[in-house]
């Protein structure tokens, strides 16, 4: 009778979750980067064109998609430099959970002062 | 509890230098079909992701946070960046770069999860179909740029044209 796996370094708690987490960011990320490059391509079709399907971006629900879109981006860009010190860094496997945990702290910090700045333009008064 | 790792038993026995026949050549990472494509598709997600922090948190910040935020955007704001060649620089790197590193990311996901090897195949002609296109598509933009468009010798309305 095999006993449950003791946690390791990529099995359950930070180094998993973390792993999962990159995973999920990264292809909503890849998603909205390819829609967003056809929208972006519309100003070679007219200036109105583009200008009509971009003013879809500026309503309140979309203020809200595009803070967690930016919330995925920080999340996904932290936890990259916390993998290539892992990779890369001498001790960067002996801390990758407190590694883990400052990524968290940054990006709560960095997404509290984005997300004040980001909806506070959106759904002011224009 | 202890257990012991049993020494490997189908290596050839060790004649003291590295590398040399320990690992039997099937078991080899660097196989001869594959070259070190692995090894530089790793590299490369850390030197892009290192320089696309960099790229897109600049890009976020000129974008959404600076003056009147996301309400600037529009045709003349685009317009404006990409009269400069700094910034058409900048987008391009992030094109390439971004969709580079975003197609690495979804083929190794499918490779891990798609187990049939037809799902895998067409799963990733899909994702280099859709590679190759935007990648073309947004360089032409950025290239091919006109802020002051003209169809059927009229200017369209929007645009932002040199005085007559």
């Amino acid at each position: 009778m095999p006993t449950k796996p003791a946690g390791t370094l990529y099995r359950g708690r930070e180094g998993m979750w973390s792993w999962v987490g990159h995973r999920i960011t990264g292809v909503v990320i890849f998603f909205f980067l390819l829609v967003h490059v056809l929208d972006t391509s519309l100003v070679r079709v007219s200036p109105e064109a583009y200008t009509a399907v971009i003013g879809a971006y500026k309503n309140p629900l979309m203020a809200l998609g595009e803070t967690g879109l930016v919330a995925a981006i920080v999340f996904h860009a932290f936890n990259g430099l916390r993998i290539i010190a892992v990779d890369f860094w001498k001790k960067g496997a002996k801390y990758q959970r407190q590694m883990l945990w400052t990524v968290l702290g940054l990006w709560v910090v960095v997404m509290a002062g984005f997300a004040i700045r980001h909806l506070s333009l959106a759904l002011g008064g224009h | 509890m202890t257990a012991t790792i049993q020494p490997p038993r189908s290596g050839r026995p060790s004649s003291g230098q590295p590398g040399s026949g320990r690992i039997q050549p099937k078991y080899r990472r660097n196989g001869s079909s594959k070259g070190n494509f692995e090894m530089f598709a790793w590299l490369f997600m850390r030197l892009s992701g290192v320089v696309l922090v960099v790229l897109i948190f600049g890009h976020l910040a000129v974008n959404l946070l600076v003056g009147e935020g996301i309400h600037a955007i529009d045709f003349g704001f685009v317009a404006g960046k990409w009269a400069d060649p700094f910034w058409q620089v900048w987008d391009l790197a992030m094109l390439w770069l971004a969709m580079l590193h975003g197609t690495n990311g979804v083929r190794t996901i499918i490779n891990d999860y798609a187990e049939r090897d037809a799902t895998r195949l067409w799963l990733k002609v899909v994702l280099y179909a859709a590679t190759t296109v935007i990648i073309i598509l947004g360089t032409l933009v950025i290239f091919t740029f006109d802020p002051c468009p003209v169809a059927n010798g009229v200017q369209l309305p929007g645009g932002f044209c040199p005085a007559p």
